[in-house]
């Protein structure tokens, strides 16, 4: 009896860690099937790297070249804002704050990181983008700036708090030893703390390049939505994600036009592979440790 | 000595100045979304649908379907998940299913949700044939959340000493007993702070919902599975872009946001507290 | 005339490619006390969790050779392990109780087994307790965490925890080493009286504490078994070089 109850568990446990398997291969076999219908009509070369995205005209081609790139200039401009605003927070609140505003902090920061992005949407495309149209004179204030802006602020509490555990997590000697060889605090935080703390940082960062160019909401309320590859940063763009979330609903299922947002979802698929293979590459020595 | 001070010196009033400035862009941003959609709250708001073509009423079928599809993600979720870790915690053989299954783990937590989405669209909406619909939506955020819920629950079961276990399977339990009579109840505590976290993760996702269960407008509850859903971050969404009438959706748009501010706040805090009070309470 | 309880017969065992029990032959009577000596890492608690299959815990342990509880090996195919648990009791070095009140500390290996009333495990408990030299302490709080007790305490309700399922032998793995003075003092005087209706194995590595209270003493050396008989004869006039040199304080 006992060992048909144990059975029984041990068969559930096991289903269960399966089905876990069974769900990943199902997401990547639903992208994959629909996305690869597109190369039969479309050659892949033609739809990475020609500019020109016109899913409804007639006849329509799929260029997806300006929407890689608008994905990837507001990534960027989401981690040069993100980057030096979080990893400085994290830095103050790890090494210069008092423990007592340290407890205050590190809770509000991680609840940050809960805000829907959808909230942030809103806020950008409500509240900053007429602000940046009128500060900078624009014919629009939906545009990659303001996306960026608004992205980086959405990945600052996700970096910061990552980061922040990195050098958290520092042992105490390594800096009294620092310290007592004469160094300044700054010295110690850049000499000795960040680079013991150096792969929690990097993973931080891969988290919040992944993040940003994953988000939907924030870039298909605020980007502006132009399948172009822009010339200033006050410009609109139309990233992958965005395209997707705005074309769905005018396609039928089985169409090109549903095949390609398909084919758009195995590029940003293919990207945030890569970036997680880093991630694992940087984390695993540490690992097996 | 004295150009190596002053490095110092700059340095610390640099991070200072970063921490003011983060600090500076989210009060605004938090401040902004309270003032505006203060005004607009009431009890009637929350408790009333929407009238007059979105541009006057309240939010309660949004409400409904968020938590709808909430509690239905987490009751699909859940057992596979909690299920899931007791297998790579106390069973975990053959090892490579160990690594393969971490791998998919860390994987699936990359993915962006716009593309649990499509998936949800391509398997649950049209293969399946569930159509847009609370089922296909729930089913959808419950694959979303399961990679947090087994990474957190994985950890809460960890966290508990070995020692349990060997004095449980001493005395003659089986391993079943022993997970279920002395680590879970111990890794209990944890295990919740995780999934209330996933549950706020849940109910503010949109892009995942899109095509799989919400919409735009119902005046009415959902009466059973099938059926479209309205839901709070969906609402805010759909009020941005597809009114006619900016000048009253907007602040209807604030008002919304505020709510779903306050409920993923709300849930995260709880679980906050709860894991701070057990670390406190700990006894091992 | 003693009576043999428990006893391997050539046991050896493995973990992966490293041999860590030689050729162990070792008996221990009903009602005495056999203690297990030697360096660390001579593979002592190894040899413990022998004798109620806790080894199998190892992903790669192997084992041949045979280890016979009352006449029945234990490693036989078919033999319920969890059977074989509940009758060989094990108290460990750093007192482990669960995180439940003291009461369900004790009943937990009876409730497991879901053959007994309510009553029955509440008389089996203050049973137990009492045997344990723990009920005058705890019978007004049984319902208390048993985190709140002291170390000594806490190692004497898991005495009591593995004596509440009646078991035929009890094994003790360096079960002081986590205590103070006073509280081994204790436990050591407990098992003197346990012996009485449980049969002891204890593996500990001070030396005087087997000479104070064991009655049969086993020297391990590097995996082999190299010296067993009565502790007195032991004590006094070891057959072997090596177990001279250990107990003299040579090494170790």
């Amino acid at each position: 009896m006992k060992d048909i109850k144990e059975k029984i568990f041990q068969t559930i446990a096991y289903l269960a860690a399966l089905l876990t398997v069974i769900c990943l291969l199902a997401i990547i076999y639903g992208i994959f099937h629909d996305g690869l219908s597109l190369f039969k009509v479309v050659s892949w070369k033609d739809f990475l790297f020609t500019n020109n995205w016109y899913p409804t005209h007639y006849p329509p081609s799929f260029g997806a070249w300006a929407l890689i790139i608008g994905s990837l200039t507001v990534t960027l401009g989401a981690l040069i804002i993100a980057l030096p605003l979080s990893l400085g927070s994290a830095i103050f609140i790890a090494e210069i704050a008092s423990p007592r505003l340290r407890e205050i902090v590190k809770p509000i920061i991680e609840l940050l990181a809960g805000i829907p992005s959808v909230v942030y949407g809103l806020f950008g495309m409500a509240f900053l983008a007429p602000l940046i149209r009128q500060w900078f004179s624009l014919d629009t204030g939906l545009n990659l700036f303001t996306s960026s802006l608004i992205l980086g602020i959405m990945v600052i509490p996700i970096i910061c708090s990552i980061s922040e555990d990195a050098m958290n997590s520092v042992p105490h000697s390594i800096r009294e030893a620092s310290l007592a060889l004469g160094a300044t605090k700054s010295e110690t935080i850049f000499k000795a703390v960040i680079p013991a703390a150096k792969k929690g940082i990097i993973g931080s960062i891969l988290l919040g390049f992944g993040r940003a160019i994953g988000e939907t909401m924030v870039v298909l309320m605020v980007s502006g939505g132009a399948a172009q590859i822009p010339k200033s940063i006050f410009e609109p763009v139309r990233p992958l994600t965005s395209t997707i979330a705005a074309e769905m609903g005018e396609t039928i299922m089985g169409d090109l036009h549903y095949n390609a947002l398909f084919a758009l979802a195995i590029v940003l698929l293919i990207i945030t592979f890569f970036s997680n293979l880093i991630t694992e590459i940087v984390f695993r020595p540490k690992r097996q440790k | 000595m004295n150009r190596r001070k002053g490095k110092n010196t700059f340095w610390i009033m640099m991070m200072t100045l970063m921490l003011i400035f983060t600090a500076g862009f989210l009060v605004v941003f938090i401040v902004r979304i309270i003032s505006l959609g203060a005004p607009v709250l009431s009890w009637k708001f929350i408790v009333e649908p929407p009238r007059e073509a979105m541009t006057e009423g309240g939010i309660f079928p949004a409400l409904m379907g968020t938590f709808l599809l909430t509690a239905l993600a987490m009751i699909f979720a859940l057992p596979s998940g909690i299920f899931t870790a007791i297998w790579l915690t106390h069973y975990g053989k053959p090892a490579w299913l160990v690594n393969i299954l971490h791998i998919v783990i860390n994987t699936m937590a990359g993915i962006p949700s716009i593309i649990f989405g499509l998936f949800g669209m391509a398997i649950f909406v049209n293969l399946m044939g569930f159509k847009v619909s609370l089922l296909s939506g729930s089913l959808t955020l419950a694959i979303l959340a399961l990679p947090v819920l087994i990474n957190n629950t994985e950890q809460a079961i960890r966290s508990v000493p070995a020692d349990f276990s060997e004095a449980s399977l001493a005395l003659g339990a089986t391993t079943r007993q022993t997970i279920s009579r002395v680590v879970f109840p111990a890794a209990l505590p944890n295990i919740l702070t995780g999934a209330i976290i996933s549950v706020g993760r849940v109910a503010g996702e949109t892009a995942p919902i899109m095509f799989t269960a919400a919409t735009f407008y119902s005046r009415r509850l959902p009466h059973s599975l099938q059926d479209e859903v309205m839901a709070l971050p969906y609402h805010i969404y759909a009020l941005m872009t597809e009114g006619t009438h900016p000048e009253a959706q907007v602040p209807i748009a604030y008002g919304t946001a505020l709510v779903l501010l306050i409920l993923v706040l709300l849930i995260d805090a709880t679980a906050i507290i709860i894991r701070s009070y057990m670390r406190k309470k700990r006894q091992w | 005339m003693v009576e043999k309880q428990i006893w391997t017969s050539n046991l050896n065992l493995w973990f992966g490619k490293n041999h860590i029990l030689h050729n162990i032959n070792l008996e221990a009577y009903k009602n005495n006390i056999t203690a297990i000596i030697g360096p660390s890492g001579c593979g002592k608690s190894t040899l413990l969790r022998c004798f109620n299959r806790m080894n199998d815990l190892i992903p790669d342990m192997e084992l041949t050779g045979k280890v016979y509880l009352g006449n029945k090996d234990i490693y036989a195919p078919k033999t319920d392990v969890y059977a074989v648990r509940a009758s060989v009791g094990m108290v460990f070095q750093k007192p482990n109780p669960f995180p439940k009140s003291i009461y369900h500390n004790v009943a937990y290996g009876l409730q497991i087994q879901a053959k007994y009333t309510k009553s029955e495990i509440k008389e089996r408990v203050e049973e137990s307790l009492k045997a344990a030299w723990l009920w005058d302490e705890v019978k007004d709080r049984l319902h208390h965490s048993a985190m709140s007790l002291s170390g000594g305490q806490q190692q004497r309700l898991c005495i009591a925890r593995a004596l509440a399922n009646k078991p035929q032998v009890l094994l003790l793995d360096e079960p002081t080493s986590a205590l103070d003075p006073q509280s081994t003092a204790k436990i050591e005087e407990l098992c003197l009286s346990l012996k009485n209706s449980v049969t002891i194995l204890m593996v500990t590595h001070n030396v005087a504490q087997a000479g104070r209270i064991s009655d049969y003493t086993a020297f391990l050396y590097l995996g082999e078994l190299v010296e067993f008989g009565k502790t007195e004869h032991i004590f006094t006039v070891p057959k072997d070089k090596r177990t001279e040199e250990y107990l003299t304080g040579v090494f170790g």
